[in-house]
């Protein structure tokens, strides 16, 4: 078990880095978020020539095989560039909930031909998977009821919905977007009226979004070393009182502290892709969901008044890192968790 | 060399030497079968092997005698790899293998009552006198001084060049006569460091360590190399000082609160990455030296240290201390002692070896590539600083 890099990852980065800084700058993210905020040709050329969509699925059902330390790599990426695309819900939730079914969709999927999402509220967690959710299925298949705040749901073209235990492919719901704190991965509600679904399998629900938690750990990640290092380029330029504003021992130590977080979560993140253990992904949770959204709020503060506007792209971080603590359980939900895991038993 | 390899080094080594028989002899043989530090040279306790395979020697040699980390810490975190970078093929034969086995054990002779952290303005004299220099200043805080057989010692030996390059490293002789060591009563009501007198000390010129006015720069090797000894040793997911907390908080279901519970959950998790990051550091280093990054391992090191040992104070709800005699301690004895001793004495893991405020400012200046501030000492000599 290692928690460096490998070689194959680096490289991965590193395409993916690329095609992000050409087609995906801050810029170009901040234009898009008040219309379409998804770049599906973005999505369409990371899925296709990439090939990030089918890391995570098998070589005989026409993925790249890949494992969560590849998928994590991605995610650091698109995490520094806020990248509108559906690779977090669609190639990891939706696609680690239809694995076991070996459903042919699948193939689909890992060719980015179809988009999935995972039909549960995004602040659903391991801990209280059912949150957001009144779907039921009558004895004819057909689902009714609605989730709340479901992430990637506009841009699917089939919802996985999990109802006790087990797993529905539906097309066809109604999917409304709500104006959402996180503008570069809004929710929606979504709402079935006796639609028809297709159960394709079994679904442990719980085991998914620990799953995706631990995953999400690296985009977390990403968000605050993109926060880091604009901030450390701009305190470097900035010059206030005849010196650069870096140059002030208070602004350093913030920084100092700032990187020793960042290094923290680095070894956090890739510790839940090492060890994909409830303890780690407690842990990744409840450490860099806090450092994402703490590191957003330095950038936002070292950067002065141009921290506070819209057209400085550090607002965008700062609320996906903020939507991300209370994605697939809070800091204090998995640190509640730890309490069992690794037996510190509360006051009785 | 791989894991199978040593581990059968080990086997063998363990065929021929009896664990259960003298402790001394089998520390020694261990040293010359390069099973001290592997990662050293052949015939200085090591093999030349990856760094990482000492963690697999440690293990299989877990149930024979043991060196005593502790009371050698400087010898082993700090003497060791100076001299293996800087001494010379006699000093690294020399000094090595006494001071891994214990039967020599090393002091620090670096800060002075003028010069804590900012060291290179040092004012301990060694001027040459033929094969021979003589040392005389006073330095401070040196922990272990009053059981120590050497020291690293660092010298002013030119005064009229820039503070940063006047300096000369040697190993100081504490049997030397002009030596003097008194204790220094510490916040714990014993005294672990002392003060150090210097009057007239001779030492040859071949316990000098590295060139005449390089001393600035052997002193940084043994400093990064201090910080990771001091923050990045290896510990198990809830060892530590957490251990002894959560024993207590095991133990004690009377005395646990909401609150309590609460910040004791974050300072695992803090713990635990932190341990972590040791871990991926450790990794990155198996190859080279370290480097500034140590720094942060120290730093979250001393956090973490401090607010463990206040929250266990706290959780036992006990005014009491376990011994305020004024003692000669042999060395840091963190879990030999009670709360209120492990709670003063983590005090001075944000002092010593460099406080909190200096290894931000090295993080931020060279890993994070801040401009420096203003500096009004840039080269001037060192006689003419105002002190
Ligand atoms: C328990 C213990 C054991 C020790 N053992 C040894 C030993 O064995 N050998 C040895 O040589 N030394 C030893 N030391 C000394 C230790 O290295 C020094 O105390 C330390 O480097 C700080 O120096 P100082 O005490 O002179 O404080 P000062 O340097 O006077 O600092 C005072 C305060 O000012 C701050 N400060 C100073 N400069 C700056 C700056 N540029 N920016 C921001 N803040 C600054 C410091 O952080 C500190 O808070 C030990 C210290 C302790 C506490």
């Amino acid at each position: 078990m290692t928690l460096l890099y490998s070689e194959v990852e680096e490289e991965l980065r590193s395409s993916v880095r690329g095609l992000l800084a050409d087609r995906c700058p801050p810029a170009a993210v901040l234009k898009r978020v008040e219309s379409e905020p998804y770049d599906l040709d973005l999505w369409k050329t990371l899925a296709g020539e990439i090939g990030v969509a089918g890391l995570l699925i098998p070589e005989e059902l026409g993925g790249a095989g890949a494992s969560a330390s590849e998928a994590a790599v991605v995610l650091e990426e698109l995490g520094r560039a806020v990248a509108p695309v559906p690779f977090f819900t669609s190639a990891v939730l939706a696609t680690q909930a239809l694995l076991p079914t070996r459903d042919a969709l699948l193939g689909e999927l890992a060719e980015g031909r179809k988009t999935a999402a995972l039909a549960v509220s995004f602040t659903a967690s391991p801990y209280a998977p059912g949150r957001g959710s009144s779907v039921t299925v009558d004895g004819d298949g057909r689902l009714s009821g609605t989730v709340t705040g479901v992430a990637g749901a506009e841009v699917a073209d089939v919802l996985l919905v999990p109802v006790g235990g087990d797993l529905y492919a539906v097309e066809g719901a109604s999917v409304e977007v709500v104006p959402s704190l996180d503008l570069t991965r809004p929710v929606a509600t979504v709402t079935f009226e006796q639609a028809q679904g297709r159960r394709v399998g079994g679904c442990d629900l719980a085991a998914v979004l620990g799953f995706g938690a631990g995953l999400l750990a690296s985009e977390q990640l990403g968000v605050a070393e993109w926060c880091l290092e604009t901030t450390l380029a701009y305190v470097k330029e900035r010059h206030q009182f005849a010196r650069p504003v870096g140059s002030f021992q208070s602004i350093k130590h913030r920084l100092a502290d700032l990187w020793l977080d960042v290094v923290r979560a680095r070894a956090a993140a890739r510790n839940a892709v090492a060890d994909a253990s409830s303890i780690s992904v407690a842990v990744a949770q409840s450490w860099n969901a806090g450092v994402a959204v703490h590191a957003a709020e330095e950038a936002l503060q070292l950067h002065g008044g141009i921290g506070m506007t819209w057209e400085h792209p550090v607002h965008l971080y700062l609320k996906r890192a903020k939507a991300t603590e209370l994605a697939l359980g809070t800091p204090g939900d998995h640190r509640e968790a730890l309490a069992s895991l690794v037996d510190v038993p509360g006051p009785s | 060399m791989n894991e199978a390899e040593i581990k059968e080094r080990v086997a063998a080594f363990l065929g021929e030497h009896d664990p259960s028989g003298d402790r001394l002899e089998f520390l020694r043989a261990r040293f010359d079968a390069g099973l001290a530090w592997v990662w050293f040279p052949e015939g200085l306790g090591g093999l030349a092997a990856p760094r990482e395979l000492q963690q697999v020697v440690e293990r299989e040699l877990a149930d024979t005698p043991q060196i005593n980390g502790g009371k050698q810490g400087i010898g082993l975190g700090m003497a060791a790899p100076t001299i293996l970078a800087f001494g010379t093929e006699e000093q690294k034969r020399r000094f090595l293998r006494p001071l891994w086995t214990g039967e020599e054990i090393w002091c620090q002779l670096f800060s002075e009552p003028g010069a804590g952290s900012d060291l290179a303005t040092l004012a301990t004299r060694a001027v040459r006198d033929g094969d021979e220099w003589v040392v005389d200043g006073q330095k401070v805080w040196t922990s272990g001084a009053h059981h120590s057989r050497w020291a690293i010692l660092v010298t002013r030996t030119d005064p009229d060049v820039p503070k940063h390059r006047g300096l000369t490293y040697f190993v100081c002789d504490m049997q030397a006569p002009g030596v003097e060591v008194r204790p220094l009563r510490q916040i714990t009501g014993e005294a672990e460091f002392n003060e150090v007198f210097l009057t007239g000390v001779r030492l040859s010129d071949d316990l000098r360590l590295g060139e005449v006015g390089d001393g600035w720069r052997v002193a940084q090797t043994t400093l990064m190399n201090e910080r990771v000894a001091i923050g990045g040793a290896p510990t198990r997911r809830g060892g530590g000082v957490m251990a002894t907390v959560l024993s207590a908080w095991r133990e004690h279901p009377e005395l646990r609160t909401h609150d309590l519970h609460g910040r004791l959950l974050s300072l695992w998790v803090e713990a635990e990455v932190t341990r972590l990051s040791g871990a991926r550091l450790r990794e990155q280093l198996a190859a080279g030296q370290p480097g500034p990054e140590g720094s942060g391992m120290k730093l979250s090191f001393a956090r973490l240290n401090q607010a463990l040992t206040g929250l266990d104070v706290e959780l036992r709800r006990d005014l009491g201390y376990d011994d305020w005699a004024f003692r000669r301690s042999e060395d840091v004895d963190f879990y030999g002692r009670g709360p209120g001793y492990r709670y003063l004495r983590a005090k001075g893991n944000s002092i010593e070896g460099g406080t909190s405020e200096i290894l931000r400012n090295i993080i931020s200046e060279r890993v994070l590539g801040l401009p420096s501030e203003p500096r009004v000492d840039k080269d001037v000599p060192w006689k003419d600083l105002p002190r």
